[in-house]
């Protein structure tokens, strides 16, 4: 592999949108501890209040690039959000973050039904059981909130309650709420649950308002979130400037694997404005603790939300797949619509290795892995030492042996 | 042609009052005009607006992205995202900060000029406000001048005219801007009395 370094980008200044959400963390660690510029890179972070904006804006070219849902760039190259702008990804900003919080008043319910309800299985199947009884009661469904149509929140939820034989359409109201309103609503008595990324299941448990009944990567370990999203076109006139953005984001994600840095990342992200919250909700990031009950225990959850290693900034092809199996799944991709090669037209391995290689970095020699396969520590195959992986199996799964 | 329901929503009720006056000075029918995004949803549900146009940075816009997605496959699609398939007109109105949501069905040529009045009424605010704020500080900044001014005479037992012309020459050797040196004179005048 040739290197990129010496190459000259084809545009230096860059605007590039993000959701205040802890796990806007690379973007801002790359440009406030200097990593893009150390690229010749000037970029303007800008806070948007909405997915649809930041899709809008990339699509439009006044955004360079954008902190996405992972399913957004595939759902704009299958025109599924009408824009006619397809995009890519060549590298992800982290893996997990999410977690879904029902009301204190749910949770109450569910205990009825249930133990251990910071576990998914436990949690859905309580559900699953006081749905019943609302049926019977003939009582109106409950409300459950998501961020966005086309985001690992949305199949993650639906993976949930479906696996329980519960019908996230039919069962269920689900509606999409803005992250930084999530707590407010649930508050407010207008949603019982949602699923959503940190700082905001910390902000309702600490408050008292919620109570956590799983995390993301309690759901599938290990799962894709967000992904650094570019138009394909973009990506075709500015190939130099888009490998110069990989590595500062790589760079960036290597600084944040590092615990020790944390404590000055977390400040970084509350003190600038990136997650304008009390630092105290920053707890999960900086610790890699969580406390699913305001009144529970602290336990420990190393990987719920990770930014390098078990290569989760490689953009697997295989995470693609199962983000279009459930468009197909849930509907969101009509029946019949040619899906054909579009993963590997979305998720670019090939350009993440090129940065990757750069920087003398190891990086997966396959773009895609079994998802569902690996329970417990794996190592990938690279062109030197292995990367140690993390398991990537489904809650509802029997584990391979 | 049947008239347009117009949605708006929009956090601003000046703007959305000069919009939604443009749009009914032109013949549209405006059926709503909501400040907030709390209800968004059920608004749009009770309301069934044809179009919606929103405030560019209104969160409720992923709200709208999902009702376009609880539509889907049903008889009647209440709303889908209008941006033209074109990249120009597009970032136009992403700069005047307006983005609309239809009724499937309607075609360009009906929501264009809907979208039109709205973006060159967003843009005219904007610059309003601009020319509002840029005057605002300037008597603001005029008036902690004059708060300088009035220390410097009362310390150094100038003139009106020589503290002026003490303190431009004082900016102007320290490459401050006058209202910055005032700043930093009137602090001071605080702190020790």
């Amino acid at each position: 592999m040739q290197s990129n370094t010496n190459a000259v980008p084809e545009k230096t200044d860059l605007n590039i949108g993000y959701i205040p959400l802890t796990d806007c963390a690379p973007l801002a660690i790359a440009k406030e501890k200097g990593f893009f510029s150390a690229e010749g890179l000037t970029v303007k972070l800008s806070r948007e209040s909405s997915w649809a904006n930041i899709r809008d804006k990339v699509s439009a070219g006044v955004f360079d690039a954008g902190h996405m849902l992972a399913p957004m760039p595939i759902a704009a190259a299958l025109n599924l959000d009408g824009l006619h702008t397809p995009m890519l990804t060549a590298l992800s900003l982290s893996l997990g973050g999410n977690a879904i919080t029902v009301s204190k008043k749910l949770y109450e319910k569910l205990a009825e039904f249930g133990q251990d309800l910071s576990r998914p299985l436990a949690s859905v199947s309580a559900l699953k059981q006081l749905l019943a009884q609302h049926q019977a009661e003939k009582r109106p469904p409950l409300t459950l909130a998501h961020v966005f149509p086309f985001s690992c929140h949305n199949y993650l939820m639906r993976y949930w309650l479906a696996s329980a034989g519960i019908d996230p359409d039919k069962d269920v109201r689900l509606v999409v709420i803005p992250p930084p309103l999530m707590v407010n609503a649930l508050a407010a008595g207008q949603i019982d649950g949602f699923c959503v990324g940190e700082p905001w299941n910390t902000q309702a448990i600490a408050n008292g308002i919620g109570v956590a009944v799983s995390t993301g990567v309690d759901i599938w370990q290990g799962c894709p979130e967000k992904v650094l999203g570019v138009t394909q076109a973009w990506a075709q006139h500015y190939p130099n400037t888009h490998q110069a953005l990989l590595r500062a984001l790589l760079n960036g994600a290597v600084w944040l694997e590092n615990m020790q840095n944390r404590a000055e990342a977390s400040a970084i992200l509350t003190g600038h404005g990136y997650v304008p919250v009390e630092p105290a909700l920053l707890k999960t990031f900086e610790c890699g603790e969580f406390q699913f009950c305001g009144t529970g225990p602290v336990v420990p959850v190393p990987d719920f939300c990770v930014f390098y290693r078990h290569a989760a900034t490689f953009p697997w092809v295989s995470h693609a797949d199962w983000l279009i199996g459930q468009m197909q799944r849930w509907g969101q991709i009509p029946a019949g619509h040619a899906v054909g090669a579009v993963s590997a037209q979305v998720y670019r391995p090939d350009l993440y290795r090129q940065a990757a290689h750069d920087l003398g970095l190891p990086y997966p020699l396959a773009d895609r892995k079994t998802e569902g396969s690996h329970a417990q520590r794996w190592w990938a195959e690279t062109e030197s030492e292995p990367i140690s992986m993390g398991g990537d199996c489904f809650f509802d799964q029997i584990m391979p042996a | 042609m049947p008239k347009l329901n117009i949605l708006l929503v929009d956090n601003d009720p000046d703007r959305s009052a000069v919009v939604r006056q443009a749009l009914q000075e032109v013949g549209y029918h405006v059926i709503a005009n909501l400040g907030d995004d709390v209800n968004l949803s059920k608004n749009v549900f009770s309301l069934q607006p044809d179009i919606i146009i929103i405030d560019m940075d209104a969160p409720g816009r992923d709200t709208l992205e999902q009702m376009r997605e609880i539509q889907r496959g049903q008889a009647k699609p209440i709303i889908l995202f209008s941006a033209p398939d074109d990249q120009h007109f597009m970032q136009e109105a992403i700069r005047a900060g307006v983005s609309a949501y239809m009724l499937e069905g309607l075609n360009q040529s009906q929501i264009m000029p809907v979208i039109e009045v709205a973006m060159a009424r967003f843009r005219e605010f904007q610059t309003l406000q601009k020319e509002l704020e840029d005057t605002r500080s300037k008597l603001a900044e005029r008036k902690v001048i004059e708060k300088a001014k009035g220390i410097i005479m009362t310390r150094k037992g100038l003139d009106e005219e020589s503290a002026y012309q003490m303190m431009r020459k004082m900016a102007m050797s320290q490459n401050k801007r006058l209202v910055d040196l005032s700043q930093a004179i009137v602090s001071l005048e605080d702190l020790l009395g």
